[in-house]
């Protein structure tokens, strides 16, 4: 936890409702995102019981597995699912641009969820379905295997920062609002949301309390509440598998069943569409729409693959294949953490009080500064010295740049600390054109106000790694390649 | 029997070098604790099969090590033989490589075809295409990541592969368990990946540490090397401390300052409190106590020779940038002290080391504080003394918080434990506790 994040949770207890740690939001929300609530079966992490899912608040539609132990049922869930999901990933496939070469569609599928553990059902839910077989011992309608793979997609895209392809709400919201509760109690939809948006004329405290209470907020799942479990979903369950097919009890059963789990699910849905809302309110980053671009392209490629009948992902990433993500795992990290901090003086401050970025006022300006460059001809590096009261804890020769003037870079030539104030010298070099004389507004003024950080987006040259039929014998040699077998039918669902 | 540290240290150099040349394995591991000669060995393998007339590479994973290495490789070489550095583009000659007559500086490998060892970091090996050396040598190979490794393994036919385990893993920004269990994670150092597949590679340790005193012999050992162990190169006595002035009054910082000196270890417990990082008065002390080894006229004696403790032959090192950043800053009127974190402390050695305290002042302690690495290369730094400043109730803030970390299926399980050795050092430190 950051000095700012702490400071911010002491203000929300003061305060009694969440304080806000972003100006502007750094998710991209679609038009019409794809909602997702499901629910587990207690005692089996990927047993699906039930799900909400819509792209409408007031449409939701309610998937249930009346006996989570059968698989038969399991795969009729998973079925329903994927109708659901496929058309809405047709949905965004209709409209395409052409950007560098390559077609990308003007959509991309956008799955939200209540919380991390959703994630991981999503996850769990997508590998236990992509590589079933439609032919051959067990065979699933072909809509399932090709859900898993869109699900495995979605959850494999979730781990880039920055991708809203798919979001925990939970997670979401802590991005941009501080509360006066643990990480632990955040992780609860309902008290999470209570702290940021509580009902008229309650406290957030007040509002995360009432939150606790499972009969008015039941978890946001994939697990149930175990109350729910013990006394409603149990005998609803067994009076269920106990009538006969198609008899007047078994479908009194599934109605009560329905009944009891929609009740379960429905506030989490309202929750949902609520949090939707209250980010929605927050004018979205300039890069939200750049990364949402990324989105948008690997939906594409994916969607390309899928349809020139690639093969499903891998149970496990090769050597190379694990190298090559964890790179571009971390390019991807380092570009948010900058760009998030440039758009956004809130998130700016947890670099400024660290000391990686001051802010402050220009007290001298040299603009017509020129020195010998490296061809022998004189170039021009105008010299600034910036007043500032911020740690400013940089070494000499750190380069930093403004948010203000992305494309000029300054250099730290010299840090002059003085009781009341330190004195930064910079020597800019970059946007100021080819003129012998940097043209008005290129170099920053006497007297702005202005923010310098060492943490920018940086280009940063492409490893190439070996083939992966070429993998060397330190890691292991080349692995066998995978094909599909029958076998892939038999693995259990757990 | 006594324990004649030159002829078994001589005894394993002998063995690995055979073991290497021999050619029977692919890849040679050398473990070795802190100053077991690490480099001594780098470059007596490198002279003696660029000697024999075979070509070799070389990674080091900074530009300063590759340096350091290039420097002193240049002295011992034979006549005759040169040596390529290659650098990043951009970089330019270092300076203290432009005056050496046998050493080629070039950004392209194609123009270094020529020379007979060819030195770089690991960063730019991953740009060299096409050219495979029959022999390499991979220096501090515990801190290169095993993704690192794999970008450039394809360069090299053989491998020597040496490097410090008990100093830090290496880092990623990233947070992610998709690989846990895999031999070939990406995320795990060199070495550990290296052997995981590769079993039955030849491990030797080296076994003497020539830089640190026998003060540190057991605390290191224990804490960080539990199973291994190494010795120290010099006896009790052989190493010794002492000061020009007398101290003036009764001062914690001048008492501490005595129980280095006699002891080589010192804690100065600051009262409890829970501080911001850049615990104010904790910077104050650190910066007191290496201004005091200064104004003091500190003489180190080693052996026969004794040496007045210059500025550049004391670091203070501490945990986060933030805590170095203000630890700069206190210490502004002495530049030439070096002030660091502990991963930039790593392979280098200095007379006197002041530490301050990972866990000084926390209310948690995390996985970061706890890292085994962390501590080992902030403690294992000195030829004299080590002083560590922290406030009161690190004990009771281990015990509040046992390492918690998730064990994962398939993964080896990391020894030490950053826990425990964090116990076994305050075990030892409290010994040597001054109240402040």
């Amino acid at each position: 936890m950051t000095a700012i994040s702490s400071y911010a949770r002491a203000r929300a207890v003061v305060a009694g409702r969440a304080f806000s740690i972003a100006t502007r939001r750094h998710v991209h929300l679609s038009d019409t995102p794809l909602v997702f609530v499901p629910l587990a079966m207690a005692g089996e992490a990927s047993a699906p019981l039930a799900a909400m899912i819509g792209t409408q608040p007031d449409k939701p539609t309610l998937l249930l597995v009346p006996q989570p132990r059968n698989r038969d049922l399991r795969f009729g869930f998973a079925a329903s699912l994927a109708d659901i999901v496929l058309d809405y990933v047709h949905s965004c496939s209709q409209r395409v641009e052409i950007s560098a070469n390559e077609q990308v569609f003007l959509d991309a599928p956008q799955l939200l969820v209540p919380n991390a553990a959703g994630v991981g059902f999503v996850k769990l839910l997508g590998r236990s379905t992509r590589y079933r077989r439609t032919t051959g011992p067990y065979p699933v309608p072909p809509q399932v295997p090709l859900l898993g793979r869109w699900l495995t997609h979605l959850s494999e895209r979730s781990e880039f920062a920055g991708s809203s392809a798919l979001l925990a709400m939970t997670s979401a919201l802590g991005m941009h609002w501080a509360t006066g509760q643990s990480a632990l109690e955040d992780a609860n939809l309902a008290a999470l949301l209570g702290w940021i948006d509580p009902p008229d004329g309650v406290t957030g405290p007040d509002a995360a309390l009432a939150a606790e209470d499972p009969l008015i907020w039941p978890p946001a799942g994939p697990s149930t509440d175990p109350a729910f479990d013990n006394e409603i979903l149990a005998p609803a369950i067994r009076a269920w598998t106990d009538a006969a097919t198609d008899s007047p009890k078994r479908h009194r059963a599934l109605n009560t069943l329905e009944r009891a789990l929609r009740g379960q699910l429905e506030p989490t849905w309202q929750l949902m569409w609520r949090a939707i809302d209250v980010l929605r309110r927050l004018p979205a980053a300039d890069s939200v729409d750049t990364r949402w671009t990324t989105d948008r392209r690997d939906f594409s490629r994916y969607h390309q693959y899928v349809t020139d009948g690639g093969l499903p992902q891998a149970r496990r990433d090769g050597a190379v294949a694990a190298a090559r993500k964890l790179r571009n795992l971390e390019r991807e990290q380092d570009l948010y953490d900058a760009t998030r901090a440039l758009e956004d003086p809130l998130v700016m401050a947890n670099y400024r009080i660290t000391g990686a970025a001051f802010q402050g006022t220009v007290v001298q300006v040299d603009r017509d500064r020129r020195v010998p460059g490296g061809k022998g001809r004189a170039v021009t590096r105008p010299l600034i010295v910036v007043s500032t009261t911020d740690p400013a804890h940089l070494a000499i020769s750190t380069k930093v740049q403004a948010p203000t003037r992305s494309g000029q870079t300054g250099t730290i030539v010299q840090i002059d600390r003085q009781p009341d104030t330190t004195l930064v010298t910079l020597e800019l070099s970059g946007g100021m054109t080819a003129a012998k004389v940097p043209p008005p507004g290129t170099v920053p003024e006497m007297d702005e106000h202005i923010t310098y950080t060492s943490a920018y987006p940086e280009s940063f040259r492409k490893v190439e790694l070996p083939p992966p039929d070429q993998t060397p014998w330190t890691h292991g040699g080349p692995p066998k390649p995978y094909t599909p077998t029958n076998d892939d039918a038999q693995e259990v669902w757990e | 029997m006594t324990f004649d540290p030159a002829a078994e240290a001589e005894r394993v150099t002998t063995d690995i070098l055979a073991d290497f040349a021999s050619g029977r394995h692919l890849g040679v591991v050398v473990d070795s604790p802190p100053g077991a000669g690490k480099s001594t060995l780098v470059v007596r393998t490198a002279v003696s099969l660029a000697a024999a007339g075979e070509r070799l590479m070389i990674v080091a994973q900074t530009n300063e090590q590759v340096d350091d290495l290039t420097c002193n490789l240049s002295a011992k070489l034979p006549a005759g033989l040169v040596i390529g550095r290659l650098t990043g583009s951009g970089h330019g000659v270092p300076q203290r490589l432009a005056g050496l007559p046998n050493v080629l500086v070039d950004e392209k490998a194609g123009n270094l075809v020529s020379c007979e060892i060819t030195i770089a970091t690991a960063a730019k090996w991953a740009f060299v295409k096409d050219t495979v050396w029959p022999w390499a040598i991979v220096d501090e190979a515990y801190q290169m990541r095993s993704d690192t490794l794999l970008a450039l393994a394809a360069r090299f036919e053989r491998a020597l592969f040496v490097g410090d385990p008990g100093q830090l893993d290496p880092f990623s920004v990233v947070q992610n368990d998709r690989w846990r269990g895999l031999t070939w994670d990406p995320m795990q150092s060199a070495v550990a990946g290296l052997l995981r597949s590769n079993p039955t590679l030849p491990v030797h340790r080296l076994p003497v540490s020539w830089r640190l005193p026998a003060s540190a012999e057991q605390v290191v050992a224990s804490a960080f090397y539990p199973y291994t162990g190494f010795r120290t190169g010099t006896g009790p006595g052989d190493r010794e401390l002492s000061f020009d002035t007398r101290a003036f009054g009764r001062t914690p910082v001048d008492a501490v300052l005595a129980e280095a000196a006699t002891s080589g270890w010192g804690f100065l417990e600051l009262p409890a409190r829970h501080t911001m990082r850049t615990d104010a008065e904790a910077v104050a002390a650190v910066a007191d106590i290496t201004r005091r080894f200064l104004d003091r006229g500190t003489v180190a004696r080693s052996g026969d020779s004794s040496r007045p403790v210059t500025p550049d032959r004391i670091a203070v090192g501490a945990a986060h940038r933030d805590q170095v950043a203000a630890l700069r800053t206190a210490l502004a009127d002495l530049p030439d002290v070096t002030v660091d974190t502990a991963n930039r402390l790593q392979g280098r050695e200095y007379d006197v080391t002041v530490v301050l305290h990972p866990l000084s002042g926390r209310r948690d302690a995390t996985a970061f504080h706890l890292e085994a690495g962390r501590l080992c290369v902030l403690t294992s730094r000195h030829r004299q003394a080590c002083v560590v400043v922290g406030r009161a109730g690190i004990r009771e803030l281990l015990d509040t918080h046992p390492s918690a970390e998730p064990v994962h299926l398939h993964e080896p399980v990391k020894f030490p434990d950053g826990w425990a050795a964090n116990q076994t050092v305050m075990g030892h430190l409290e010994a040597h506790s001054i109240a402040a």
